[in-house]
């Protein structure tokens, strides 16, 4: 088995956006700009996660105060932007998102880090519309760094052909819709309509126990909250802001209903989650 | 049950007699004490805190991989809860077997295993007022090497083995 890469995120918000005929970044849905949403929903499964802009979008307002990787890498389009994270952080692996997916779900986000396969050059879901890989929704391991920087050479710009030439690993979408990208008004007012009537999430309760310096931190043993988190990541997230736990999320594990669970798990209402700290048993 | 924990005492003959087995022609144990010292502090009591429901499940899981890897007859493991004084025994491991060497093989795989998975969590109290969460409070501030490693610490700040 290949050594698991640490995953980090990166939005890629460097498009031109021409057949929209405006920026796609900072379109809104629900209140909320694309790229915010897109940002917000990566935050909740990997951490740290970066933005992908091209040198001369570094001071725009919607992409201002987010860690951005501005285009180091000499050329157009998404490989340009995958290689300069490469180039920023070469150990690690890359969950690689475009800016212009508003029905990707923490669910559908949860099941391609389950199914990672880190001896591929990438995971990456099966489009439902052609059967092809979908390479802007993806894991993106260190050892395509080199090949990208060779396919670049060789004058190959398609990320899809590039993982069609090299091992990726497809990932049935288990929601067929969850990949749709908007590209024009048209399917952006679509989008619009399809969201404003869809359900939102709501908040469920879930129980969460804290021992030793988190029971310390938290001041009390047990608590049942409401939340809309989808994963334990999130739930960390949210908890870590409210009671100023000390820990990063890197170094705990985290169980629930007293099993040792991922992180990107879905959290059902009623579960029972425990952040565990570095432990000192013997 | 062969992982468990107790708020008392631990009585090391009594969790010895456990392990007799008419096939087996020898034992080892391991006893884990509460030491005077740590990191250059002079600690003068500890407590213990396990996530119990999760930690005997591990517990349990590690005796059965011992069981498995060495041809051993019978293991146990008891690991004190609670508040301990110097000297007293903080964790028990024992093992039995045909022969010695696969007894000491499978003592040292058991308690470097609890070490380092089973949900456990020390609090030291130092003699100058202090008191820490072993692992946890000087790690904070330190920075991470890898995001995965986890609890995978090479710097155990291993106050009894």
């Amino acid at each position: 088995m290949s050594e698991l890469a640490p995953l980090y995120g990166l939005i890629l918000a460097g498009g031109s956006s021409s057949r929209m005929q405006r920026d796609k970044a900072s379109l809104e849905y629900l209140g909320q700009s694309q790229l915010d949403r897109s940002f917000e929903l990566a935050c909740r499964h990997v951490l740290p996660v970066f933005v992908s802009v091209r040198a001369d979008q570094s001071g725009e307002s919607a992409r201002a105060h987010k860690p951005l990787i501005i285009d180091s890498i000499e050329g157009a389009g998404p490989i340009a932007g995958i290689r300069s994270a490469f180039a920023r952080f070469g150990d690690v692996a890359w969950l690689v998102l475009a800016c212009d997916l508003p029905f990707l779900t923490d669910a559908a986000l949860a099941h391609l880090l389950q199914e990672r396969d880190p001896a591929a050059v990438a995971t990456a879901y099966r489009s439902a519309h052609d059967g092809l890989p979908e390479p802007l929704c993806a894991i993106w391991e260190p050892a395509a760094a080199a090949l990208l920087a060779a396919a670049q050479a060789a004058g190959q710009t398609c990320p899809r052909k590039f993982l069609i030439r090299n091992r990726t690993k497809l990932v049935e979408p288990t929601d067929p819709r969850a990949l749709d990208n908007i590209n024009t008004p048209e399917e952006y007012a679509q989008a619009l309509a399809a969201l404003a009537s869809a359900p939102r999430l709501e908040p469920m309760q879930v129980k969460v126990q804290y021992y030793a310096l988190m029971r310390e931190q938290a001041g009390r043993s047990d608590e049942t909250i409401e939340t809309r988190a989808p994963t334990p990541a999130a739930l960390y997230l949210e908890l870590r802001a409210r009671h100023g736990f000390t820990l990063a999320r890197e170094q705990l594990k985290v169980a629930v209903n007293s099993e040792f669970s991922d992180w990107t798990r879905l959290l059902q209402a009623g579960d029972a989650v425990v952040f565990i700290p570095p432990v000192a048993g013997g | 049950m062969r992982f468990r924990f107790t708020p008392s005492p631990i009585d090391a003959l009594a969790a010895r007699r456990e392990l007799l087995d008419p096939s087996a022609g020898g034992y080892a144990s391991f006893e884990g004490w509460v030491r005077n010292h740590n990191e250059g502090l002079v600690v003068s009591r500890l407590e213990y805190e396990a996530f119990e429901a999760l930690a005997v499940k591990e517990g349990d899981r590690i005796i059965e991989e011992a069981l498995g890897r060495f041809p051993i007859k019978r293991a146990l493991c008891v690991h004190r809860i609670g508040a301990l004084a110097i000297g007293e025994i903080a964790v028990w491991v024992g093992v039995s077997s045909a022969h010695r060497g696969e007894a000491f093989d499978a003592c040292r795989y058991i308690i470097d295993e609890v070490k380092h998975r089973v949900p456990i969590w020390k609090k030291e109290h130092y003699l100058n007022g202090d008191s820490g969460w072993v692992n946890c409070e000087r790690c904070a501030a330190a920075p991470l090497r890898s995001r995965e490693h986890g609890h995978d610490h090479t710097h155990d700040h291993d106050s009894i083995v």
